[in-house]
């Protein structure tokens, strides 16, 4: 198989395919700008997780005694809009999506190379805005931006923040636009809409939910910001709003928001679990089918967020009957994933490892979703820590996890280059400990009563905290690790040949890294996807030989 | 029932039980569920592991399984959806003679006021075996009442009241919080709800001493606001005759019919415009400014005191302070 093919190092590819500055800049590659994305979201990634430590550090104990209550404010409502609107969003579509998308589907770059281009530029214009608010003095609105705090009585940098969040959106607008007309239109011949990878269909869900939810809450947002500027009075009451309409548009587009977070991380794990059992997707139709389907009814859930925020009795009623509906689909991804090893042949390396982590924490996070959604329960928990552990089980042991597990085993075809498997195990483990040390405490601690976004809190609750903030060090360490032997395994790595876990896709049928037409001639596309019928073992050594 | 267990919370109201029952019932679903899930993932990651000579079986997939294992979770989501609707319902509907007390929050406190006119700051004195009934508002931005003792919260919203009702169960001293961010001192928006023994309450109730009703308050704003020029009590005004009014449903104007609660009472002092009553001018002045958030509830309380059984708002209200 693979291993008998020499790497040519001297091959053109799209990483050697120009030097200098400008040739970065004004790219118009779609693997490239993924590399963009990569490094500017991971920068996001390290600003968030800084403000998180922080965060962990003040509640080591109950006195608000290592910063003042207006830091740790701007900390915690940072620590949201950096991680949420300028890492987890973009995350996995912006890099994976944007690297890989139209590779999976035989095609030589997005439909609009431009505009994937300047979607990064709209990006980093948001994220400049976003940076220029953490340097100016912070904001501290939470990053939902409820109103009238937002509007009237916050005395902080909001303006600007809004702004960074509003530009940022468009990028977010125009990937999802390119995705789909991508989607639809390049794809290769004998690539039918029953071939595509999950994770191209997974995306093609996303980019839905960002082309029709996005334009909302940017309405919105440049709605708090007049009413900021200029008392429009929307939102306050005193001025005549309804502070309800606000949140209700906030949450139209915010909880749909995360799926677009979390869909890509699904298509992900589905590509691993195939290529590491060596087997078909166990029910391709239905999986597909769930992707949309979540998609679709992610729509119609928005106000499960407000079941104390004063919404009528029947309301409640309608929106917590239609998140169940929306667990099903995403409790059927779970058991597929689970059937596809049935009679496998499973071996585990490191992005094995991390789908086997996101399928376990994100049942734990689908689970609890369900008493979130059951309203007795939600009435005593909203607004606790236990939310905030719901929503880290989700989005921090799903979609982090699985772009964790995406990132290891693309890793090879967008660097050209092995990453040191012990190592990467040895970093899955201690993400894996690390995660749950962290934010299954702030379950208990939620029931208790503990309320999110407390800088001080009642003794009762330290031991837990103790433990959460134990847990957030180690985690740390686990998103370290990979950072550093990724860097280096960019020079000291052995070089990858195309195909080293010999899985099925377009993708693996190019060299590693690919040149910059992907493809040197139109592939024609005759098999069913996941074809690992048709592909055998895993070479055992990833060594290959490198010629001169 | 369960606060035995470790990192529980004291139960002290009726729905504590309740919703710890329901709690109890989901975790264990859960926790089967999970350990399935958990117990399947390793089995098959152990016994399917890669093996000399055993290549992976191709399976399609199987539409049976698939449904069954979307229509078992849906039947056990619902049972969810259904306990928990009914607990909900319960949470939302307070019962008509519950004891009444008037919430004001704002940046960084909780103000009670009862119907005798006893006012508290982030402390509320309550008795077991009442059912007692928080009618709340903002002054400022969204605050959120949440008592974790009673497994309850409601958003308290500027500009309108919500409601929160309980009936305590155990006499102690119970965390308040506010669990709506609500700017700086968000953490240090906490209180006390004391639950006391009945005979302890009113001992308390009347140690203050000098009290005036909070009825008796409203009615002499009142006059103090000339509302008493139009709204007569005996004859017909250029206002309605405010007697009776209360939860009573009202004929608008435009048609409409809506219910005289404490919402519509607050609505029509502040934006008289909004809901004018059938027969009559939009004439009334707006009080929107120019009356605080306690000098409202006074005037809510006091028209509400018209529609007692007594009659004589002072009467009506002496029960609670005796």
């Amino acid at each position: 198989m693979a291993t008998a093919v020499p790497v040519d190092l001297e091959r053109e590819n799209y990483l050697n395919a120009g030097y200098g500055i400008k040739s970065w800049l004004l790219t118009r590659d779609h693997k490239r700008i993924a590399l963009l994305y990569l490094l500017t979201i991971t920068f996001f990634f390290f600003i968030g997780g800084f403000f998180a430590l922080l965060i962990r550090l003040e509640l080591l104990t109950p006195a608000g005694d290592l910063v003042q209550s207006d830091t740790y404010n701007k900390l915690f409502t940072m620590h949201g809009m950096v991680m949420i609107f300028f890492f987890l969003i973009p995350g996995v579509p912006a890099v994976l999506g944007n690297f890989l998308i139209p590779i999976m589907i035989g095609a030589k770059d997005l439909a609009f190379p431009r505009l994937n281009l300047l979607s990064w530029y709209l990006f980093v214009a948001g994220g400049l805005l976003m940076f220029y608010t953490i340097l100016a003095g912070g904001v501290d609105t939470g990053w939902t931006f409820y109103t009238p705090l937002s509007t009237e009585f916050a005395k902080t940098n909001v303006i600007t923040a809004a702004l960074g969040v509003f530009v940022a959106g468009f990028a977010s607008i125009l990937t999802g636009l390119n995705f789909i007309v991508t989607i639809h239109r390049m794809r290769a011949p004998g690539m039918t809409w029953n071939r595509l990878p999950l994770f191209v269909w997974s995306h093609y869900a996303t980019s839905i939910i960002q082309v029709l939810g996005t334009p909302v809450v940017a309405i919105t947002i440049v709605l708090v910001a007049l009413e900021r500027l200029f008392h429009l009075g929307v939102f306050n009451p005193a001025l005549g709003g309804d502070p309800l309409l606000f949140q209700h548009l906030f949450w139209f587009y915010s909880h749909p928001a995360v799926y677009i977070m979390i869909l890509p991380g699904m298509g992900i794990v589905s590509e691993i679990v195939c290529c590491f059992s060596r087997k078909r997707i166990f029910g391709y139709k239905a999986m597909a089918l769930a992707v949309l389907g979540i998609a679709v009814i992610g729509f119609l859930v928005w106000a499960h967020h407000m079941f104390v925020a004063g919404i009528s009795l029947y309301a409640a009623l309608v929106f917590s009957l239609l998140s169940y509906f929306v667990a099903v689909p995403s409790a059927i991804k779970v058991f597929n994933w689970t059937a596809t090893m049935y009679k496998g042949s499973i071996t585990y390396q490191t992005p094995m490892l991390y789908a086997f982590a996101f399928i376990g924490l994100f049942t734990i996070g689908g689970l609890t979703g369900l008493f979130l959604a059951c309203l007795g329960i939600d009435v005593h928990v909203t607004d606790t820590y236990f939310v905030v552990a719901h929503f880290h089980y989700v989005m921090v042991g799903g979609m982090v996890v699985a772009y964790l597990a995406g990132m290891h085993f693309w890793w090879p075809k967008i660097s050209g280059r092995m990453y040191p498997e012990a190592w990467g195990k040895l970093a899955a483990l201690i993400v894996f400990i690390g995660f749950n040390l962290t934010f299954f405490p702030q379950f208990l601690l939620g029931y208790m009563g503990m309320p999110r976004r407390y800088h001080a809190y009642p003794p009762e609750f330290q031991i837990l905290n103790v433990l959460s903030t134990a847990g957030a060090t180690v985690l740390a360490v686990g998103y370290l690790l990979p950072m550093v032997y990724f860097l280096w395994s960019m020079r000291y790595g052995p070089p990858a040949p195309p195909n080293p876990w010999n899985a099925a896709g377009l993708e693996w049928m190019i060299p590693s890294p690919p040149p910059t037409s992907n493809f040197e001639e139109q592939p024609v596309v005759t098999w069913e996807a996941y074809n690992y019928d048709e592909l055998g073992e895993i070479p055992q050594k990833q060594e290959v030989p490198v010629a001169h | 029932m369960f606060s035995h267990l470790p990192f529980w919370p004291e139960s002290a109201s009726t729905t504590a039980g309740r919703v710890d029952a329901l709690y109890i019932f989901l975790v264990l679903v859960s926790a089967i569920m999970t350990v399935l899930i958990f117990t399947t993932l390793i089995v098959f990651a152990v016994r399917f592991r890669k093996r000399r000579g055993r290549p992976a079986e191709q399976i399609e997939g199987s539409t049976v399984l698939e449904i069954t294992w979307s229509i078992i979770p849906f039947a056990v989501f619902m049972s969810f959806f259904v306990w928990g609707a009914v607990i909900y319902f319960q949470e939302r509907t307070p019962p008509q003679d519950a004891m009444e007390v008037y919430t004001v929050a704002k940046q960084w406190m909780w103000k009670f006021e009862h119907a005798g006119g006893q006012r508290e700051i982030n402390e509320l004195h309550v008795p077991i075996g009442r059912d007692v009934k928080l009618i709340m508002t903002s002054q400022d931005v969204i605050h959120s009442f949440y008592v974790p003792a009673f497994r309850i919260k409601q958003d308290v919203l500027p500009g309108r009241y919500t409601t929160f009702w309980f009936h305590a169960t155990k006499a102690g001293t119970y965390h308040l919080f506010c669990a709506e961010y609500c700017g700086t001192q968000h953490s240090g928006m906490i209180g006390w709800i004391v639950v006391m023994e009945p005979r302890d309450y009113e001992a308390w109730m009347t140690s203050g001493g000098g009290n005036q009703p909070l009825a008796v308050t409203g009615q002499q704003l009142f006059s103090q606001f000339g509302c008493a020029t139009c709204h007569r009590a005996e004859t017909q005004g250029r206002g309605p005759n405010l007697a009776g009014l209360y939860n009573r449903p009202v004929l608008l104007e435009d048609g409409r019919t809506v219910n005289a609660d404490d919402n519509y009472i607050r609505e029509s002092i502040l934006e008289p415009g909004a809901k004018v009553v059938k027969g009559f001018k939009p004439v009334m002045p707006t009080f929107q400014g120019q009356v605080s958030d306690e000098q409202l509830n006074a005037l809510v309380a006091y028209v509400k005191s018209l529609t007692q059984p007594t009659a004589q708002p002072v009467a009506g209200m002496a029960t609670v302070t005796q």
